[in-house]
């Protein structure tokens, strides 16, 4: 071994080697290439739009924000009025499409993880109900789905002046459900904070619940006491400042409803329609993820005594979810994007909006951008969420 | 180096798609190399554009491109139609995708100077009005406060609407949709007491698509001026010059007593104004940069601006009023064709 040439391998030398034939250089100068030659190409692009725009003589810029939008919205989640600038109409659009997918997120989770379980029920009608659920909805266009949601609250129900009242105060017509509206009382602030204090309270309890099963193996009643701390603190709370408590009930004036709350007929056929073709989907996802289980499993802790009911809840679910969540978080960005559809119907959500300001503005490279940015940002932040749940949930080995 | 070999064929290709984008083509010699006039319409408003019972688009609007493609290319069957929405009109003009948009689009002067698009002249004088069911029992616009009004977007409709109620001191409550067959459709399911846009428009509406064209009335109020015009990108002037021309030589045709029946009979007319129209003397086509014949063409395959009022508006019920010619106490003035 030490007679081995001394010529055939140097140690490395303390100079650095900027020659070609070293690889890490090489490596470096080809990124410096790659990255100069994406970066020319999008310099060539911008530059070239900006340069074709102006020889068009179209506007550019983002200044159109702050002028005045003029256009009318159906509905919005805070005050709007056409006088507002067109910055404020797109976040009423943002908000508008926020409310949509949020609330359509939570249905269809519970609906799909419902119709997912049924589809797995030994009761022959609950299982093949569930699948005739699935396999209508998944396979049928949502557009079409939509417009047939739209189209049947409008149709359903009469004019506002024969509203149905099924309930008093509540009217359904061809303009949405009208609902009394619970008016804001001055201790409504305390009573929030009990509810804070409840729910803080119970993640408490359910810890040391957890904690002292662990060691002493003796189980604590977690879910009626969780549910009495949540519930009972704020009602105390509430009848403690003498349950104050008004509802602003809706009256026909005019050519329609003043008043309450109100749920139109286009955010009712948008959500439904969201929801039911989502959650067929989810139901897939759910019962592939419960048949991943192995059967061993379900056997061996039946074995130990445990209800059908725990087994799901305890051994079953938990290995389940690792392969639900990924999927179901791709299906909760569909949900969101499929919610653009609601141009078609007539919901105002930002893709509506920003659709009328740029064809009042004319500007539609700026308008595009900010439709892109907007859903670029809602579905990383859902991803960001899921991801994060993912691992929380990820299978810890000891 | 192979590395370097792809860095060159990068550089080559930016280099030739850097050079066509700064040269823009004429759009006449396209529309003549092409040889058909691509035309942007209304996805289907009847007397305007909207296709008949065999699938051939007809209105008024149709009739301008249908001229440009008479004068162009001597034969009027050769446009193509691309059925645009309110919302898409404009894009589809400055992208490229149409060389004329005639879609009953009002001539205003923030279009006009922001969108990169020219207005060349106006084919009807519109304006917008209401349109209520009759059972409401309401007389007058003024009464609509509160009330669920349809509106398509992006249109001046949508911004006049606002305008008028708050001028008025008045609240609506806006349901806005995009493709005229839904809006129309929501308000004759009920979903709004009223339906906005221009009088023409409403009138066209009620005909065409109301269970009882008679259960319906249009207020009296007219809200507003909307000169209803073709337009072209901005920056090709002779396109601009060729289609405002076909526009005034249909006008031009009804003022000299010409129609699709009796031109031929005036080919040899001993009237100069008339010889210089159908292009016996004078080089007014060439000027163009089209052929002699052009009015010819127009007035003998499309007809005078008369005979398409009244195959495509009249049957709608509305009036021609102040769409009649100058002499006759209305708004169209054709300029002189010398």
């Amino acid at each position: 071994m030490a007679s081995r040439p001394q010529t055939v391998r140097r140690p490395p030398t303390a100079g650095v080697n900027l020659s070609l034939n070293n690889p890490t250089v090489r490596a470096i100068l080809y990124q410096i290439v790659v990255v100069g030659a994406v970066g020319l190409v999008v310099w060539y692009l911008v530059s070239n739009t900006i340069e074709n725009l102006e020889t068009r003589r179209i506007a550019t810029g983002f200044g159109f924000l702050d002028r005045e939008a003029g256009l009318p919205i159906g509905e919005s989640v805070i005050p709007y009025s056409p006088a507002d600038t067109y910055a404020r109409a797109l976040f009423v659009g943002l908000l508008n499409t926020l409310r949509v997918a949020l609330i359509g997120i939570v249905l269809a989770t519970l609906l799909g993880t419902i119709v997912g379980i049924a589809r797995l029920s030994s009761n022959w009608l609950v299982a093949q109900t569930a699948r005739v659920y699935v396999e209508v909805l998944r396979n049928l266009p949502l557009l079409l789905q939509l417009l047939f949601w739209w189209t049947l609250f409008r149709d359903l129900f009469p004019g506002p002046r024969q509203a149905i009242t099924p309930l008093p105060g509540v009217f359904l017509s061809n303009r949405g459900v009208q609902l009394p509206a619970i008016l804001w009382q001055p201790g409504y602030g305390y009573v929030l904070g009990a509810f804070v204090i409840g729910v803080i309270a119970a993640v408490a309890v359910s810890r040391w619940a957890k904690r002292r099963q662990a060691s002493t193996g003796q189980q604590f009643p977690v879910l009626w006491v969780s549910l009495a701390l949540i519930l009972g603190v704020p009602g105390i709370t509430f009848m403690a400042i003498g349950a104050p408590f008004a509802l602003e009930q809706p009256e026909l004036r005019g050519f329609n409803f003043v008043g309450g709350v109100t749920l139109t007929p286009e955010f009712a056929a948008l959500l439904v329609g969201l929801v039911t073709y989502t959650a067929a989907f989810i139901a897939e996802i759910v019962r592939s993820g419960i048949l991943a289980v192995n059967q061993g499993q379900w056997e061996a802790a039946l074995a130990l005594g445990l209800r059908r009911g725990q087994v799901l809840r305890l051994v079953v679910l938990p290995q389940a979810l690792r392969v639900i969540v990924p999927p179901t978080t791709s299906q909760y960005l569909n949900l969101t994007k499929n919610s653009s559809l609601a141009v078609a119907i007539g919901y105002p959500d930002i893709v509506s909006v920003a659709n009328t300001m740029l064809n009042q503005t004319g500007q539609a490279i700026e308008g595009i951008a900010i439709i892109m940015a907007v859903y670029l940002t809602i579905s990383l932040s859902i991803s960001a969420f899921m991801n994060w749940y993912n691992r929380h949930i990820a299978l810890v080995e000891r | 180096m192979k590395y370097l070999g792809l860095v060159a064929a990068g550089a080559a290709l930016m280099i030739a798609t850097a050079a066509p984008a700064s040269a823009q083509q004429s759009t006449l010699d396209a529309v003549k190399a092409k040889d058909f006039v691509q035309c942007g319409v209304n996805t289907g408003l009847p007397g305007f554009s909207a296709p008949d019972s065999q699938g051939v688009w007809r209105g008024i609007d149709v009739d301008v491109c249908r001229a440009v493609a008479a004068a162009v290319l001597g034969d009027a069957n050769k446009v193509r139609f691309t059925p645009l929405t309110a919302q898409q009109r404009f894009t589809a003009l400055q992208s490229g995708e149409i060389d004329i948009l005639s879609r009953n689009t009002t001539w205003t002067l923030s279009r006009d100077a922001s969108l990169g698009i020219d207005f060349v002249g106006v084919n009807f004088y519109d304006g917008q009005g209401f349109m209520v069911p009759k059972k409401l029992g309401v007389k007058s616009a003024k009464e609509l406060n509160g009330a669920s009004v349809c509106v398509q977007p992006g249109t001046t409709t949508e911004l006049n609407l606002t305008d008028y109620f708050r001028a008025n001191n008045m609240e609506f409550t806006p349901v806005v949709i995009e493709l005229l067959a839904e809006v129309t459709g929501a308000y004759f399911a009920g979903r709004c007491d009223v339906y906005t846009t221009d009088v023409s428009g409403l009138a066209s509406t009620r005909m065409a698509q109301a269970p009882n064209p008679d259960d319906h009335v249009i207020l009296p109020e007219v809200i507003s001026k909307e000169p209803l015009g073709p337009s072209v990108r901005q920056g090709d002037d002779r396109w601009a010059d060729i289609v405002r021309w076909s526009l005034y030589a249909m006008l031009e045709a009804e003022e000299l007593g010409l129609t699709s029946k009796n031109i031929d009979e005036h080919l040899n007319s001993q009237n100069p104004s008339i010889q210089r129209f159908v292009g016996a003397t004078g080089d007014f086509g060439k000027m163009l940069g089209v052929d002699n014949k052009w009015a010819y063409n127009i007035v003998k395959q499309v007809g005078n601006y008369a005979e398409s009022y009244e195959r495509n508006i009249a049957p709608l019920g509305i009036e021609r009023g102040i769409n009649k010619l100058w002499r006759d106490g209305g708004l169209m003035y054709p300029m002189p064709i010398r």
